[in-house]
């Protein structure tokens, strides 16, 4: 069983998407040129989740990508909610009365977010109301709270993940009337999701991460070469911080417990998340809401199973980290990926891939004959050399889709084996999840002309 | 480099009468030129004030001081011909496609070639001839049907085999062509001299030229150019003209009375070449390889080879940056596809070594066609720019008709297609003419095929129901940049086939606009019409009809309520116009145009109406949606919908009611359908237009009622015999040689322009005849299809060409309208074409070089249509307009 190059690039090419910051008279005055973003299923249905807005009220613009476990729904719901959470946050007093005044008086709410979508990123219209409820709620205490500050990003990111999961918990306890959506919110507090979110406005990176998905900067050196700067942290066992802060919530005499086979409790590979109630609810409200839900549940080994020395939840916390970097010239891009990408590359080789695909598509060093002797025959083999070089680069025209290309492909001399990439494509749905996990990759491209004018202000 | 290019000449001083020319040894010595005398001044005043010193700023000096106006001066901002004129490629073709193009292209040959005698300054003019490859057999179609051009108008030409493509050129690769064209008159040309002789005799004639002199903007007032303000100074004039190449868009909007000249340049790329070991012959033919998109000549022993690539790169969007034009990089990774596909037609020069790759800026237009005349706008301002590559082609023959327009107050040729007045602010944007410039520059070597529509630059104007219109299987095409549906495809059939069916045989929509016109002839069919051109003409007291009666050539005078169909004539009485116009008060007139007749009419009538503050005109073009219901079943729809008699015993044809139609009142109904056929044109406010449309559509139903686009309208129209304005009528037909007597009231009881030629045809007869042409021996499915240009025989003789052609579902025959001449067979004078001359002849039509019979008629087929109507019903003639 073989794939042919076509159905292998229809398999990689299915869930990309570009996305171009329209320019205004022929210039683009953001920071950010666009962005490319694809995922690649392993589980079936794929588990990851990846959003991308850009805020109207506010300046900037909001990518994320989210790792869904133990099911997709609570990475589905943090993809269509967190964003609205973090824009309110962002929101000036005036403009959150306005939109309040607006929904109290039934006018027509001012657009927050525009969200870049592919066509399969889909947002469930049966919750849309109750979300918006939780929503409305939170952005009235934000005007009962009234600061009078200007909005810090880094606060703003933080409340908005801790609101979120507070939310997607409090739903859980207090249910539905409707059956459909009380099955739901269960769901997404019983499945769990890391979310990494980037915020770019102007110079200023906000990186926001909880759980194992990661940041990286691709920054070309003076000389061309191509070097990755990490932007989050892992929260995982092979963070030793990470480690350590969760013992020290936690009384000494489960030090030992904590952490098994680089595992929370033994179980879970993140150490911090969305949802997850499992690992923050107390025993009791777990078994009482097990017990009142739906049958489905209560006939789920999985959500009637409690994690073994559970004394002192919560053991898990959606508060993100969050990292400030002032962009400079020489940032050309940013890769946000889940951890299905990192496990299988280097991020020093994500960010060569990455910078190379990009600069090959742009600048090439143009020729000029100038003095020397050419003929156009040496001529014609060089530009057609020169082609081929580049339709090789061509042949993804979207810089995600060639990093998920090199991701699943690469041999051991670093470069793509088709038989490679065609024999991980075609493994039956059952196996594809031990051999890989979803990938979901967001490359944005920043515009370096902006950048080093906005420095000059400075 | 350049100084192995083209050798440049010092402006030193320029005398009226005593030009000195000297020759720069070296191009690097430019910059000595700062060391010369001072330049004259500037004189305070002149007739006219030409900016651009290239091929068309000079060409145009030197007609309009061979015409006899010598108070001329032409200021150049660097140094004559060092634009695009300078890096042009030199080559003089006449294989064009437009015929207005193809004698402009004809006049500048014949010019060149003598220009060296008349000025002594050599020109480089060389008559190599020129060979257009075809590598398919669409293409060779299309060299046949230049060739049939070219050969009625007196250029000699010829179609050859491929082995005689391998006679005429030593180097060249025959294996992928299936045939070419030969025109052996072609010339090489060094342009940047054509155009310094140009400057040479203007001089003598008493132009004065001033290099190094910019102009900064044209000073109006009262609408009128009154002069000009350059960087040397101020000078009064009456005339400007704008030859200002790629910065004539800028200079047009550098006023405070913006003039509009859509135009955008783009980096065009050729290759020059060190000479091959045996030199290239400088007589060998210049090779134009359009499926390759290429063109090559002979250039100093070696080769200048250039072309029009299908990812072109616009420049200067932004605006003007005289400097940049000298510092363009090459750009070879961009030349690639060009340089693979000249050494496919010439392998041999792989070993030939490459001495420059040039790139030369060249602007283009919208429409691919040149922009010249006078601004809609500003009188005295005229225009000659945007030459699609094609500036020394053109160069002579353009000069030659703007200095006529000049100084007769028109050319001596129909230049509508040229006319600036073709495009109003609607094509001004530049993001517009940037997308559009993309899409015009390949096309330079598309193939040409009939029923094209241009892709970038659309849905800039739709009607109300565009949406629709388009939800129903609506195909679209633009006219002026308003949408208008070609035929709505059926549903269930393939759509992405119908929309790749560009071809010269029968096309794949042939059933669905057959199906349509079946329906218009017996049913009915609703056709969304709101493009056209609407004014509205209105005074306090009798102004409105004096100015009217004196401008059109029919009787307005009419009883309220009707519609008068009339020509709107200049003094020649040739059509700038034609239109209807409707009587909606005793002081009000409405009037309906063509479509892109919006800026042309507009400037005419503002031009001749008394300026009088009771008297006001008004474009509501955008305030109607114009529904056209045709068909035999019009009357009970619309009799059902406004519970009103629609008979002709209520409304009789030619009449105009305002009325209600649903809910919707005031909608301006008029029993016209500019087609023959029976039914009505409702004139809807916006606002109402979803409405009524709905309306007509639900109480449509019961009748059959459908939707149908111009296709149909075209056809219908076309086996009527009506001819429309821009097509087949122009500003050089009167009424008299279209058949269109009764449209003209010479006896009105007041003078009106062109009454006196019109009088003077009626007594001598007329020297064209307008004519239907039924093909006999035509295979629809099997033969090419006419299209337009094509030429007429008359017992074996050229008479004519054909202005617009159709399928007749009605006949089962292609229809041709065209114009019959009368050429004297010794001398070839014109002569009067009488109705006996049309009927006593035998006449065949000439497409793409196969001739079929036709019999030519002079008057539709009327019984056949309307065997069902009284004959007070029929519309005797209409109009129509694509």
């Amino acid at each position: 069983f073989y794939l042919t190059p076509p159905q292998v690039n229809s398999i990689l090419k299915a869930n990309e998407y570009s996305f171009k910051v329209p320019e205004f008279d022929g210039k683009n005055v953001s920071s950010v040129l666009g962005f490319d973003s694809n995922q690649l299923p392993a589980n079936a249905p794929i588990e990851d989740r990846r959003s991308a807005a850009t805020c109207l009220q506010t300046r900037g613009m909001l990518l994320g990508v989210f790792d869904g476990h133990a099911g997709c729904a609570c990475a589905q719901a943090v993809s269509e909610r967190l964003f609205y959470y973090i824009a309110v946050s962002l929101l000036p007093h005036e403009t959150l009365l306005e939109i309040e005044n607006a929904v109290e008086s039934g006018r027509a709410l001012l657009p927050i977010l525009q969200w870049h979508k592919h066509p399969n990123d889909y947002f469930s219209k049966e919750a849309s109301k109750l979300y918006f409820n939780s929503l409305r709620t939170y952005w009235q205490e934000l005007i009962d709270l009234n600061s009078g500050e200007t909005t810090d990003v880094k606060e703003a990111l933080i409340n908005a993940f801790k609101r979120l999961d507070n939310d997607i918990s409090l739903e859980a306890q207090v249910g539905d009337p409707n059956s459909f959506l009380n099955y739901l919110v269960l769901r997404v507090a019983f499945s769990g999701a890391t979310a990494c979110v980037a915020h770019v406005d102007g110079v200023d990176l906000h990186i926001a991460n909880t759980g194992d998905s990661r940041a990286m900067l691709g920054v070309q050196e003076e000389d061309g070469s191509w070097s990755a700067v990490n932007l989050s942290y892992d929260h995982n066992a092979q963070n030793e911080r990470e480690v350590e802060r969760v013992k020290m919530e936690h009384p000494k005499s489960e030090e030992k417990s904590l952490v098994k086979q680089d595992r929370l409790l033994g179980l879970l590979m993140p150490f911090r998340a969305f949802g997850d109630v499992k690992f923050k609810w107390s025993i009791e409200l777990q078994k009482r809401v097990v017990e009142s839900g739906p049958d489905q549940l209560n006939d789920n080994e999985y959500t009637k199973f409690i994690p073994p020395n559970y004394h002192t939840p919560p053991y898990l916390t959606a508060e993100p980290e969050v990292i400030h970097h002032k962009l400079r010239p020489q940032d050309k891009f940013l890769v946000l990926a889940t951890d299905g990408l990192w496990e299988t590359m280097h991020r020093q080789d994500v960010a060569r891939i990455v910078g190379e695909y990009l600069t090959g598509v742009h600048h090439q060093q143009p020729i000029a004959v100038g003095g020397y002797k050419v003929t156009l025959g040496q001529m014609h083999g060089l530009l057609t050399e020169r082609r081929a070089r580049i339709s090789s680069v061509f042949e993804d025209q979207n810089a995600a889709t060639h990093l998920i290309r090199h991701a699943v492909g690469n041999n051991e001399f670093g470069t793509v084996d088709h038989e490679r990439l065609s024999k991980m494509l075609s493994l039956p749905e059952e196996l594809a999840r031990m051999y890989r996990d979803d990938i979901t990759i967001i490359v944005v491209q920043f515009n370096s002309h902006v950048i080093g004018a906005c420095q000059n202000e400075e | 480099a350049a100084r192995m290019f083209l050798r440049l000449l010092s402006d030193v001083r320029w005398r009226a009468a005593n030009p000195k020319w000297r020759r720069m040894t070296c191009s690097r010595r430019r910059t000595s030129t700062t060391a010369e005398p001072h330049p004259l001044s500037l004189p305070a005043r002149a007739q006219v004030v030409i900016c651009g010193g290239g091929i068309m700023g000079t060409s145009v000096a030197y007609h309009l001081s061979k015409m006899g106006w010598k108070d001329i001066v032409l200021l150049e901002q660097g140094r004559l011909a060092a634009g695009t004129t300078r890096f042009c490629a030199g080559i003089v073709s006449t294989a064009r496609h437009v015929s207005i193009e193809l004698k402009m292209a004809e006049y500048s040959n014949k010019l060149y070639q003598q220009l060296e005698q008349e000025t002594g300054v050599q020109t480089g003019y060389m008559k190599t001839g020129s060979v257009s490859l075809a590598q398919t057999q669409d293409r060779l179609i299309s060299l046949k049907r230049i060739a049939s051009s070219l050969n009625v108008m007196g250029i000699p030409c010829e179609i050859i085999t491929p082995k005689q493509v391998a006679q005429l050129h030593p180097l060249i690769n025959i294996h992928d062509l299936v045939g070419a064209m030969y025109v052996p008159e072609d010339a090489l040309v060094s342009s940047a001299n054509v155009s310094l002789a140009l400057a040479t005799a203007a001089s003598r004639n008493g132009v004065q030229i001033h290099e190094r002199t910019s102009v900064s903007h044209v000073s109006v007032q009262k609408g009128h150019v009154t002069g000009v303000e350059t960087d040397r100074g101020q000078i009064q004039c009456q005339y400007f003209v704008n030859c200002a190449g790629q910065w004539a868009y800028e200079l047009g909007h550098s006023g405070e009375e913006p003039v509009n000249i859509p135009l955008h340049a783009c980096e065009h790329f050729y290759l020059l070449t060190h000479p091959l070991k045996e030199p290239l012959a400088s007589n060998l033919p210049t090779i134009v390889d359009p499926d390759g998109r290429i063109y090559i000549r002979n250039w100093q022993g070696g080769i200048l080879s250039g072309g029009f690539e299908k990812n072109p790169k616009p420049l200067f969007t932004e605006g003007r940056n005289q400097l940049e034009i000298q510092n363009l990089q090459e750009d070879w990774d961009h030349f690639e596809p060009l340089l693979s596909a000249l050494l496919r037609r010439m392998p041999d020069l792989e070993a030939l070594q490459i001495m420059q790759l040039v790139n030369c800026p060249e602007s283009f237009t919208p429409d691919m066609r040149c922009i010249m005349g006078e601004s809609p706008t500003v009188r005295g301002y005229f225009v000659l720019a945007g030459m699609n590559s094609a500036g020394i082609s053109y160069g002579g023959g353009a000069g030659k008709y703007l200095a006529e327009w000049m100084v007769n107050g028109y050319p001596s040729e129909n230049v509508w297609p040229l006319d600036l007045k073709r495009f109003g602010t609607l094509q001004s944007s530049r993001t517009f003419l940037r997308h559009r410039v993309m899409e015009v520059m390949p096309l330079m070597c598309d193939l040409k095929v009939p029923r094209w529509d241009f892709q970038t630059g659309r849905q800039l104007r739709t009607s109300p129901l565009y949406d629709r219109l388009d939800a129903q299987g609506a195909r679209w095409m633009e006219k002026h940049g308003f949408e208008r549906v070609k035929y709505f495809v059926p549903p269930g059939k393939d759509l992405l086939d119908l929309d790749q069916s560009k071809t010269f045989y029968k096309p794949d929509w042939f059933d669905i606009v057959g199906s349509e016109v079946k329906c218009c002839k017996e049913a009915v069919c609703v056709i969304d019409m709101s493009s056209f051109t609407k004014f509205e003409i209105s005074s306090t007291g009798d102004q409105a009809l004096e100015s009217l009666q004196y401008l059109f050539s029919n009787d307005l005078d009419v009883p309220v309520g009707h519609v008068v169909h009339t020509g709107m004539l200049n003094e020649k009485g040739g059509y700038e116009n034609d239109c209807s116009i409707a009587r909606l008060s005793k002081r009000s007139f409405f009037m309906i145009s063509p479509t892109d007749q919006q800026v042309h009419c507009w400037a005419w009538l503002k031009n001749r109406l008394p300026n009088d503050s009771n008297l006001t005109m008004e474009d509501v073009t955008w305030k109607y949606t114009a529904l056209n219901l045709i068909g035999p079943r019009a009357v009970d729809v619309l009799s059902e919908l406004s519970y009103a008699p629609m008979t002709p015993e209520h409304f009789p044809s030619l009449f105009c009611k305002e009325m209600s139609v649903g809910y919707a009142n005031g909608i301006r109904v008029m029993s016209i359908t500019h087609t023959g056929e029976p039914g009505f044109m409702l004139y809807i406010p916006i606002e109402y237009a979803l409405h009524v449309y709905n309306e007509v559509m639900n109480m449509g139903q019961k009748y059959g009622i459908r939707n149908a686009g111009y296709y149909a309208l075209r056809s219908l129209r076309i086996e009527k015999f009506f001819a429309f304005w821009g097509q087949d009528l122009d500003a050089f037909t009167t009424p008299m040689e279209c058949g269109r007597e009764f449209q003209v009231k010479l006896e009105k009881g007041m003078q009106f322009v062109g009454q006196e030629a019109l009088l003077e045809q009626k007594q001598n007869g007329v020297y064209k005849r307008f004519t239907m042409f039924i093909l006999e021996d035509h295979d629809t499915d099997m033969d090419l299809w006419p299209w337009w240009g094509e030429p007429i025989f008359r017992n074996g003789r050229y008479v004519g060409k054909t202005t617009s052609s159709a399928y007749s579902y009605t006949l089962e025959r292609h229809v041709c309208l065209g114009f019959v001449q009368h050429f004297d067979e010794k001398t070839g004078e014109e002569l009067v074409v009488t109705t006996d001359f049309i009927n006593q002849g035998e006449y065949e039509i000439d497409i793409a070089g196969q001739r079929f019979q036709a019999k030519a008629k002079l008057y539709p087929f009327s019984s056949l249509f309307t065997h069902r109507r009284r004959k007070d019903e029929v519309e005797l003639s209409g109009y129509q307009r694509e």
